[in-house]
């Protein structure tokens, strides 16, 4: 998750076609020898193993048994399989509500709004909330998840007993919001700190006018704020979206359950591919998360490209 | 417990990460050998006792006796303390990849996957002649020698065979006004107690594993003992079982103990449900249980269970499973259980598979399983030389090996099963969840011909 980024700079390059495009003077061939050890490794970490995916969703391979000794070649078996198993788009609309619920609402949501609220702020109060947003965010997901069993459960969790409701099984009867909750706790700092940064980018002179020409606060953060930070807000929204879509925490909160209910996409393909044993099967729902991902990542830089 | 695995599960997920841990430190120094060994056991945790008697005691004895022969071997034993189902995948991605430990402990149901997909190989062939002349054979009997056995050649060392009964609550079955000395004779008699001990205010009367959750646990002590008991096996001369009567019986009875208020159908659906079972069985909470004798060892055993029961040979009684009715079961017989154990063999990529293999059969030697065993660890071992000295002093053991193994039956040793599995805990599942056990088993059916190939497959 801690991936570095940096948002989007306004346009300023924009003009780099009058100077040299070789600033370092290296040529092509120096150039390239530079790049390769990063291209070698994005070819055999990302690239091959992408490819190799590809290659077993055409195969029925399996985790265990003859197949997995020899493994045949099924051609498009597997995705037809995929796209007509009801459990698949069972789990596409969970992991939609899932990344819409926790992270375009709830983590951007949440987000900005601390970070709105504790733009102007200095001092202890500011410093305990961050840390405390932050804390939820780089505790390791297991003990986390340890934790929110342990807040959730139906017998002897903390909430039944905080709110008088003993026997409520809110991993049982609302494994969805427990787990969209979940992760909106667990990765809001991220894109409060991202806020947080690019709040401080908004350069006061103007709200300070806005405030004079008496706008209210909703027409400060709607003509003043968002424009300022908005490309900020769609690489937010990008990142955010992948991580969360390719989430497999709730898997240590519910397991997918109960009965498939809470099976967003990646509890799905380790249900089928490890748990199972279909590695075939699982490597091609896969392949069509990989799609998935792609089209979500060309919509926000399409956006991003166009609102320059 | 609970935190442990979800630990490796995430680990398990991360597939290689794990894998790439499971390797040996290559052996510089010297002739030093260097063994591992594995089972899904943990100090604390899972098969507390097993991990414990394999680090305090097999370890120091076999590292002495090999030094007393001039030998340097250095064992290790990797603990793991997960769902079988997780442990599974981590041993098939380690042993996929030519890692491992040294010595593994399998379910012998994996056998023959394991064996099909070249990660185990025969003994002969990895250790050569020293496993078919091993002292032991002679002692432990054929049906226990099967589960080992694959195409006809010996793939591991059976660690010891087990069998399902029905455990109950007997001072919840005092205030139920239930005999301390139960034992149904049909379904309805084990629906008539459920009454009895609903009435009398028990929370849970009947525990029958059904979901996903549970895994093969809803298998074992579930759905196959049922289904055995109205007269069905879900494999049968090369053909699967579908939407049969015995298993439209099988699903009536879940329909019965969940739909009728008998049994608690939420914690079939809990991500530790089976856990929770456990404990609440523990809290006397639970009045009828349907489990394996694991549960007697390690579950409310008062010295190393996980929801220890300080009275347990006062309080647990145990019966065997009946038919639906008398001589309405498997083979025409009035009670029935499911039965199958654990294998231990040496990793084909073993660097030292003859050390490996000294080490595998010191665990299975008379003197170790006497060992292993005491102190109220006892268990059905393979051997019957052992076997008659140990179970003398042990009721429930005793029971399982005369009354229990004689009447018992086996799982299809087949790489498909476990799929065949999930999509029968999914009918019990839904049966549990309001679903007509009609409806259910036409489901089933349903997703049995897309597993096992065909309606060609399946029996009519």
């Amino acid at each position: 998750m801690a991936q570095a980024i940096s948002p989007p700079e306004a346009p300023k390059e924009t003009r780099t076609g009058r100077y040299s495009s070789d600033a370092a003077g290296l040529g092509k061939a120096r150039a390239g020898v530079f790049v390769a050890p990063a291209l070698l490794l994005v070819a055999a970490f990302l690239v091959f193993p992408a490819l190799w995916v590809l290659y077993l969703g055409l195969t029925n391979y399996r985790l265990t048994g003859a197949a997995a000794a020899e493994p045949e070649f099924v051609g498009l078996g597997n995705l037809l399989g995929a796209v007509a198993d009801p459990a698949f788009w069972n789990s596409t609309w969970l992991t939609v509500q899932f990344v819409l619920g926790s992270a375009v609402i709830g983590q951007v949501g949440l987000g900005f709004t601390i970070a709105w609220l504790l733009r102007d702020r200095r001092g202890p109060l500011k410093r305990l909330v961050e840390g405390l947003v932050i804390l939820a965010w780089i505790l390791p997901g297991a003990i986390v998840s340890f934790l929110w069993v342990a807040l959730l459960d139906r017998d002897g969790g903390t909430l039944n007993a905080l709110l008088g409701l003993p026997g409520f099984a809110w991993l049982l009867d609302h494994p969805m919001l427990s787990i969209i909750v979940f992760n909106t706790w667990r990765g809001t700092a991220f894109s409060m700190m991202l806020y947080g940064a690019a709040l401080s980018n908004v350069p006061p002179s103007h709200l300070e006018s806005a405030r004079l020409a008496g706008a209210s606060s909703w027409q400060q953060l709607r003509d003043v704020v968002f424009p300022h930070i908005r490309g900020h807000i769609l690489t937010n929204l990008l990142l955010i979206s992948l991580w969360t879509f390719n989430d497999f925490t709730p898997f240590l909160l519910t397991a997918g359950g109960p009965d498939g209910k809470s099976e967003v996409l990646a509890v799905h393909v380790y249900k089928v591919a490890l748990q199972s044993g279909e590695l075939g099967h699982g490597a091609a729902v896969s392949t069509i998360i990989l799609l998935i991902n792609l089209v979500v990542a060309v919509f926000y830089l399409r956006l991003l490209r166009s609102r320059r | 417990m609970a935190l442990r695995k979800r630990v490796v599960a995430v680990a398990v997920a991360a597939g290689l990460g794990l894998t790439a841990c499971g390797g040996q430190s290559s052996g510089g120094g010297g002739d030093a050998i260097e063994l591992t060994i594995t089972q899904n056991a943990i100090a604390g945790g899972k098969n507390a006792a097993a991990a414990k008697f394999v680090a305090d005691w097999v370890i120091p004895t076999f590292e002495a006796a090999q030094k007393a022969k001039g030998k340097n071997v250095t064992v290790t034993f990797i603990p793991s303390g997960v769902d079988d189902e997780q442990y599974k995948t981590k041993l098939s991605l380690d042993l996929k990849s030519g890692k491992g430990a040294d010595v593994i402990d399998i379910d012998g149901i994996w056998a023959g996957e394991f064996a099909e997909a070249g990660y185990l190989k025969p003994l002969s062939e990895v250790v050569g002649p020293e496993a078919d002349a091993w002292d032991g054979w002679a002692q432990i009997p054929e049906a226990v020698q099967g589960m080992a056995e694959f195409d006809g050649k010996k793939y591991a060392l059976p660690v010891g065979t087990d069998g399902r009964v029905l455990y109950f609550n007997k001072s919840l079955f005092a205030k139920a006004g239930l005999p301390a000395d139960w034992q149904p004779k049909s379904w309805q008699e084990i629906l008539d107690a459920g009454a009895k001990l609903k009435s009398a205010g028990v929370p849970v009367p009947i525990q029958i594993n059904a979901g996903t959750a549970m895994g093969e646990a809803t298998a074992m002590q579930g759905v196959l003992p049922l289904l055995a008991g109205a007269g069905g096996e879900v494999h049968r001369d090369g053909k699967w079982t579908g939407a049969s009567q015995p298993l439209k019986d099988a699903l009536g009875l879940y329909q019965k103990i969940y739909g009728g208020g008998l049994g608690d159908p939420r914690l079939q659906q809990e991500a530790k449900g089976r856990d929770k079972s456990f404990q609440q069985f523990a809290q006397g909470k639970i009045g009828i249980l349907m489990e394996g004798d694991y549960f007697w060892r390690g579950v409310v055993n008062p010295k190393t269970g996980v929801a220890k029961m300080a009275d347990r040979d006062q309080a647990v009684g145990y019966a065997l499973i009946p038919a639906i009715e008398p001589g309405k079961g498997i083979r025409g017989q009035d009670f029935v259980s499911m039965s199958g154990g654990a294998l231990r063999t040496v990793n084909p990529g073993s660097k030292h598979p003859k050390e490996a293999f000294e080490l595998l059969a010191f665990t299975l030697s008379p003197e170790a399983l006497k060992e292993e065993t005491k102190d109220g660890n006892v268990r059905v071992t393979p051997r019957s030389d052992v076997n008659k000295e140990i179970l003398a002093g042990e009721p429930l053991l005793t029971f399982i090996s005369e009354k229990v193994l004689p009447l018992t039956a086996y799982r299809p040793p087949v790489a498909v099963y476990p799929q065949v599995s999930v999509a029968l805990q999914e009918a019990t599942a839904a049966v549990a969840g309001g679903t007509p056990p009609d409806q259910a088993a036409a489901d089933y059916q349903k997703k049995l011909e897309g597993i096992v190939g065909g309606a060609g497959n399946i029996a009519s």
